[in-house]
């Protein structure tokens, strides 16, 4: 049973799945970042592959990804970033880029790259279900990875279906019609598509993710899935944090609701 | 035999690439691009449109002197005498039909040159729909004169600041805004680019071209076909339009020519044949311009509209199978071909045109060839560069 599995074995309610973008703000900032997630209390974490032309991605990922780059960084060093950091932690991780750099890699070699590494799941938004149905889904279930692909408000309930069966680990529900980091308050118009999906019984946990930015919003979205997903809102934490480790636990803390005392309050 | 079939692939290239965001609205167009384009209400909306109000058919014209220096008959498709002065207005008039019976009220589009965007300007206007345009801040600067014409129309012209800040860029913004707008809004793409129905459709509207071509042909010189057709290609429409009767007559060479900026090798081109590799762009399997790891390269072409890293994928594999045949032409080429057609023809290209016409000199012909060249835009925007380079080659 891989990472992914397991948390959803033992934990099905306001599971907290923190994305940030690999590289960034500094280059060898990511293993520290994944520790200090992993001590905060983030149940997963969803890490970004930096991308020139992150299509579905709003500016605070884009410019995160954009000085990524810049920093230096590339696949191969990500995966020796992932695996330094799997000695020392066991919270499950799961990728995130667009197809053309799995295509780059080889996708044969990206799925093994990835278990050798320790990566329990991939997302990867540009990547038609058709095109993985046809192409890749043996790949990917034969090397144990999951796969979460999306569902958004426009989705139909036959399509939905589709990616239930094909999601391996949980789906990701986009909350809403939009890039990320799409900012405010969870809409009734959002919530009835919420609990319409809820009702359908899906064999696998979901995620709402899009525009989930504070304790608030992941608390509504929590109620209504068994957890949610938060990208943008914390790649600004780091982008302005002096300390990127202390920043990472105030913003856990914060969106569990927990009193964010001083900066510092939580150190080794 | 050159086809696209259902799933929307030439060969191995083409397909529909996108995030969820965007299934509903491309699964919409998918299901419905033939069958509109092929009612007769709209057939005959659309012919009357392209025919008063945009000037077509367009003028075949046999350039006799451009033919004696060369030493075969060189015929000019005169797109350039298109209302708003380039072929972009075929497509965009095709789309705002379809668009008006998908019951969208908000267009979206991305520009490079700012001939698409006035094209979408101007049927936006039309039609008394709204229009956003993205258009790359460097684009901006270098085609004032179209940036104006947009905002005169009554269009939006939003500055697209990420990466390169050119066409690539504009693309990525107008999905962005399609992804945030799924409803009201269409998205009219100008080139044979993005995922599909997209390379299809545009190519269906801008066939127009070789349609015209085939019968005028026949007047001219007794066959319909021609031995050569040149086009410039940046993702490549008025290509595909050139093209497009003629891509199973093998008999028919095609010329695809794409700007190699300061030179192929420069490290600042956009000759994507060449220095493209297989990957995924807006959407699209095709051949695009990338590092080992994946990530786009920003290209670099003095003309705005072929300052794009990818192609088509109908041309990827036009190119790809051997069917047309790739030159690649740099900046100082283009313009001084620019110069040279002014004089000999009493024609000023737009600065992409001017590749086309540059590849005269890069191909060889039998005497007496048949050769199309299409033109696909007048130089009017281009006037300010033209003037930069004036001591250079007058």
């Amino acid at each position: 049973m891989n990472r992914l599995d397991k948390l959803f074995s033992k934990k099905t309610k306001d599971i907290l799945n923190i994305y940030f973008t690999a590289g960034h703000p500094g280059l060898n900032d990511t293993g520290r970042i994944i520790l200090a997630l992993e001590k905060a209390g983030a149940d997963l974490i969803e890490l970004g592959m930096p991308y020139s032309d992150p299509l579905a991605d709003g500016p605070a990922i884009q410019q995160s990804g954009q000085q990524a780059l810049k920093n230096g960084m590339t696949l191969p060093l990500l995966f020796e970033q992932v695996e330094a950091v799997r000695k020392k932690s066991e919270i499950p991780l799961v990728l995130m880029g667009y197809f053309n750099q799995v295509m780059q890699y080889g996708e044969q070699r990206f799925f093994d790259r990835c278990v050798e590494v320790g990566i329990d799941g991939l997302i990867l938004p540009d990547l038609p279900l058709y095109e993985y149905e046809q192409h890749f889904r043996p790949m990917v279930e034969k090397a144990g990875l999951g796969i979460s692909f999306l569902i958004t408000p426009q989705t139909p309930e036959e399509r939905i279906r589709k990616v239930d069966e094909l999601s391996r680990g949980f789906v990701y529900m986009v909350a809403s019609s939009s890039i990320t980091g799409a900012k405010g308050h969870i809409t009734d118009k959002q919530l009835a598509y919420f609990d319409r999906v809820n009702r359908m019984k899906l064999d696998n946990p979901r995620l709402i993710g899009f525009g989930i930015s504070s304790h608030e919003t992941f608390a509504t979205a929590c109620r209504y899935a068994n957890g949610a997903i938060i990208g943008s809102a914390f790649i600004r934490a780091l982008a302005e944090a002096e300390d990127v480790e202390e920043a990472t636990v105030d913003f856990v803390r914060s969106i569990r609701g927990v009193n964010v005392s001083a900066s510092g309050a939580i150190k080794k | 035999m050159i086809a696209i079939d259902e799933r929307g692939y030439y060969g191995e290239f083409g397909g529909a690439f996108i995030p969820e965001m965007l299934y509903a609205n491309i699964e919409e167009l998918r299901r419905l691009y033939v069958k509109v384009m092929e009612e007769p209400a709209f057939q005959s909306e659309f012919r009357q449109l392209l025919r008063d109000y945009v000037g077509r058919p367009s003028p075949l014209y046999l350039a006799e002197r451009l033919s004696e220096h060369y030493n075969a008959a060189i015929y000019l498709k005169r797109e350039d005498l298109n209302h708003t002065g380039a072929h972009k207005i075929n497509n965009t008039v095709g789309q705002i039909l379809l668009a008006k019976r998908l019951g969208k009220t908000r267009i979206i589009a991305e520009t490079g040159a700012g001939q698409h965007g006035v094209a979408t300007a101007t049927v936006c206007a039309l039609m008394g729909i709204e229009c956003i345009v993205y258009m790359g801040a460097v684009d901006i600067k270098r085609q004032a004169p179209n940036v104006s014409r947009m905002r005169m129309l009554g269009a939006e012209v939003r500055p697209a600041t990420s990466g390169s800040q050119t066409l690539k860029d504009a693309t990525n913004e107008a999905i962005r805004d399609w992804i945030n707008n799924p409803e009201d809004t269409h998205y009219i793409i100008g080139s044979v680019v993005g995922p599909h129905p997209y390379p299809d459709m545009v190519a269906r509207f801008q066939s127009v071209i070789s349609e015209e071509m085939r019968w005028q042909l026949k007047e001219h010189t007794g066959r319909e076909n021609p031995d050569a057709i040149i086009a410039c290609v940046g993702g490549g429409s008025n290509a595909a339009g050139a093209y497009y009767h003629y891509l199973n007559e093998e008999d028919v060479r095609l010329i695809a020519v794409e700007a190699a900026g300061h030179g192929i090798h420069s490290g600042e081109s956009a000759a994507t044949s060449v220095l493209g590799t297989k990957g995924i762009i807006h959407g699209s399997r095709t051949l695009l311009m990338q590092t080992e790891d994946g990530q786009i390269i920003e290209p670099y072409s003095l003309s705005a509209g072929l300052d794009y890293p990818g192609i088509g994928p109908l041309h990827a594999h036009l190119i790809a199978s051997g069917r047309a045949e790739a030159v690649s032409i740099t900046d100082d080429e283009a313009l001084a071909s620019a110069y040279f057609l002014s004089r000999k023809e009493g024609i000023i290209p737009a600065l992409e045109t001017a590749h086309a016409f540059a590849a005269l000199d890069k191909v060889s012909f039998q005497a007496d060839d048949v050769v199309v060249i299409c033109l696909s835009g007048r130089g009017d925007k281009d006037l300010d560069t033209y003037i930069r380079h004036f001591g250079r080659f007058m």
